[in-house]
């Protein structure tokens, strides 16, 4: 820190003035980015009233825990957040398995075939049949309006696969595969007691990612699930926040209308939040591996 | 004796051939049920499509619903708004992680640089649709803070999600705000690996902080950044459905319209399949030829290429 001062008064005129003026950028893209977070945060908690009104700013105005209330108090919400859960779950569960079932064997030189395997992967990154195709080979197998749907189309991610693949190639010393043979190791024993336990940053980065992108996505669930109690959240909240349709039978004491409209507000404030928290939760312990992760695949990949 | 080891070797790894296979397994059958079973299903592109008859019993109708989909006024209006939307999100978003990306590169201080590169990367965690969500409440006409704030400097209040004009704005924008912090990160790491010996020489030579970001900085990542351009362009075309259909209503349809919302409504909702595949395919195939013309151009521009 000292050095960095004295570096600073030594510098050029011309120096002192371009740092400072990054610094002021970056101040500016941080503001940017964290004051409609924050402005979100203040309103879910406050008054609705005062909401209406526009009378918040930057702070909450007259605390109040209305909007969670009513938020807690919506079955949809609580059955989409339980959905969710079980999608991200499983479905990275399955995710990370056919990755790494996938990565592994493209990985090893020893399998001989495995440019032309790998080709037959890539080429999926570049083109696809399209929704239509994909919809009615989904419909043929008879999974719309499962839970499978959503898990078993979307079982893995090329893109996560390659990052996984170069990951082994680049992390995991060959001589370890070699050691391995002649210990008589097959590669399902290596990959059971070896690969994967060396491999655990890989695993949470692809995790994570796979995670949040189950717990994010809201296509495939619009598209192959009617029946309301499959649905996962980010359906439940595309009613609410975006085609406005709330049960008003949540808001118990809904008798003026005026009220209602300040309430309704007030609950999509809340449900934003609501719905945020988990990611963002976990979000600043993953993140060191994260940006790993990302390196990993941006370099190299 | 090496030999024999080699040979010995060399057995054993033509005899793991095959537990290779067994693993890969599933992760193959995997795609090719639901990548290249589908892929198969663009012949519906050219078929007149009626579910008595299937998909291969189905008769053939040549290229009619390509000339249809280009053809239409209603659809070129689609593909136009496709590519002014893609165009217009790859000039905004392109550069501004760059400059993010150098500008932190710059910054001594470990902790502030941590706390801008954390609170520029969360948005980009939160779901389409709650950022489109924050994005109506924040512009709603009555209570919305945007509207709240350019009123103090006596404009508006405007009706961003009503007017088809501030759409691509509105999109393009939001979509800078929510991923310019994640993308920065491929620079970020690209940056890390610039050799300090050349910043070193550049300051013996006396070269300023500007100087040495332009001379020394930005060549040294341009492989990446030209990575990430040839990309970008491979998927203008592709721009995603989520967002745009979030964000699409009655008065913004003129303009938010784009091929994949279009291929939606008309192949699942409307149940007019040939033509919705028709349209489909066309945007894979354009953005496909697009990466590729791209990596070509790159390749003897600047000696960089994908393949």
């Amino acid at each position: 820190m000292k050095t960095e001062k004295k570096k600073f008064s030594k510098a050029p005129i011309g120096d002192k003035v371009f740092i400072i003026f990054i610094y002021v950028l970056l101040t500016l893209a941080m503001l940017i980015v964290l004051l409609p977070l924050i402005y979100i945060v203040s309103a879910s908690f406050s008054d609705s009233q005062a909401v209406i009104a526009n009378e918040v700013w930057l702070l909450p105005v007259r605390p109040t825990l209305r909007g969670y209330e009513a938020v807690f108090k919506n079955k949809n919400i609580l059955t989409g957040f339980s959905n969710s859960f079980f999608y991200m779950i499983v479905g990275t569960a399955v995710n990370i398995l056919m990755t790494i079932l996938c990565a592994f064997p493209l990985s090893r030189k020893e399998f001989t075939a495995r440019n032309k395997v790998a080709m037959i992967f890539i080429f999926t990154m570049y083109f696809s049949g399209g929704l239509v195709p994909s919809y009615m080979l989904v419909n043929k197998l008879g999974l719309v309006n499962t839970r499978w749907a959503l898990i078993i189309p979307s079982a893995m991610s090329t893109y996560f696969m390659i990052i996984c693949r170069t990951y082994f190639i680049n992390s995991i010393p060959d001589e370890l595969y070699e050691a391995g043979q002649i210990d008589g190791c097959t590669p399902f024993k290596y990959l059971l007691r070896i690969v994967i336990p060396l491999s655990k940053p890989i695993i949470a980065v692809l995790t994570l990612y796979y995670g949040v992108g189950k717990w994010n996505s809201y296509f495939d669930a619009m598209i192959y699930l009617k029946d309301q109690t499959l649905v996962p959240l980010q359906v439940v909240l595309r009613d609410i926040l975006i085609l406005n349709k709330i049960d008003y039978t949540m808001i118990s004491d809904a008798s003026a209308l005026a009220a209602q409209r300040g309430l309704t507000d007030l609950l999509k404030y809340s449900t934003i939040v609501v719905a945020s928290v988990p990611v963002l939760c976990i979000y600043p312990f993953v993140q060191k591996h994260f940006v790993k992760g990302v390196m990993i695949g941006a370099v190299k990949g | 004796m090496r030999a024999t080891m080699s040979r010995e070797k060399k057995h054993k790894i033509k005899n793991s051939n095959w537990q290779f296979w067994v693993i890969i397994a599933i992760p193959l059958i995997y795609a090719i049920v639901f990548a290249y079973i589908p892929m198969g299903g663009v012949i519906l592109a050219f078929k007149d499509y009626s579910i008595k008859k299937g998909i291969l019993g189905s008769d053939w109708v040549g290229l009619r619903y390509f000339k249809q989909f280009l053809l239409s006024p209603s659809s070129s209006k689609v593909i136009w708004n496709t590519l002014v939307l893609g165009i217009y999100s790859l000039i905004a978003s392109f550069p501004i992680p760059i400059l993010l990306a150098v500008g932190l590169n710059e910054i001594k201080a470990v902790k502030f640089k941590k706390t801008v590169q954390m609170v520029t990367y969360a948005p980009y965690f939160i779901s389409t649709v709650v950022m489109v969500g924050m994005l109506m409440q924040m512009t709603d006409l009555r209570i919305g803070i945007i509207n709240k704030l350019i009123g103090l400097f006596g404009v508006g209040p405007i009706n961003f999600f009503g007017n088809a004009n501030i759409f691509r704005g509105l999109y393009v924008w939001s979509g800078v705000w929510q991923v310019t912090g994640y993308s920065a990160i491929i620079y970020i790491a690209a940056l890390a690996g610039v050799s300090p010996e050349l910043k070193e020489a550049a300051i013996v030579d006396g070269a300023s902080r500007m100087k040495r970001i332009w001379h020394v900085d930005l060549p040294a990542i341009r492989p990446t950044i030209v990575t990430m351009l040839i990309f970008a362009c491979g998927n203008m075309i592709n721009i995603g459905f989520d967002k745009v259909y979030l964000m699409q209503n009655s008065m913004n349809l003129a303009r938010s319209e784009v091929i994949a919302t279009f291929v939606y409504k008309v192949g699942l909702v409307n149940a007019d399949y040939g033509f919705s595949t028709a349209a489909g395919l066309f945007q894979s195939l354009v953005s496909f030829l697009m990466l590729i013309a791209v990596n070509k151009l790159s390749k003897v521009i600047t000696e960089t290429s994908l393949w």
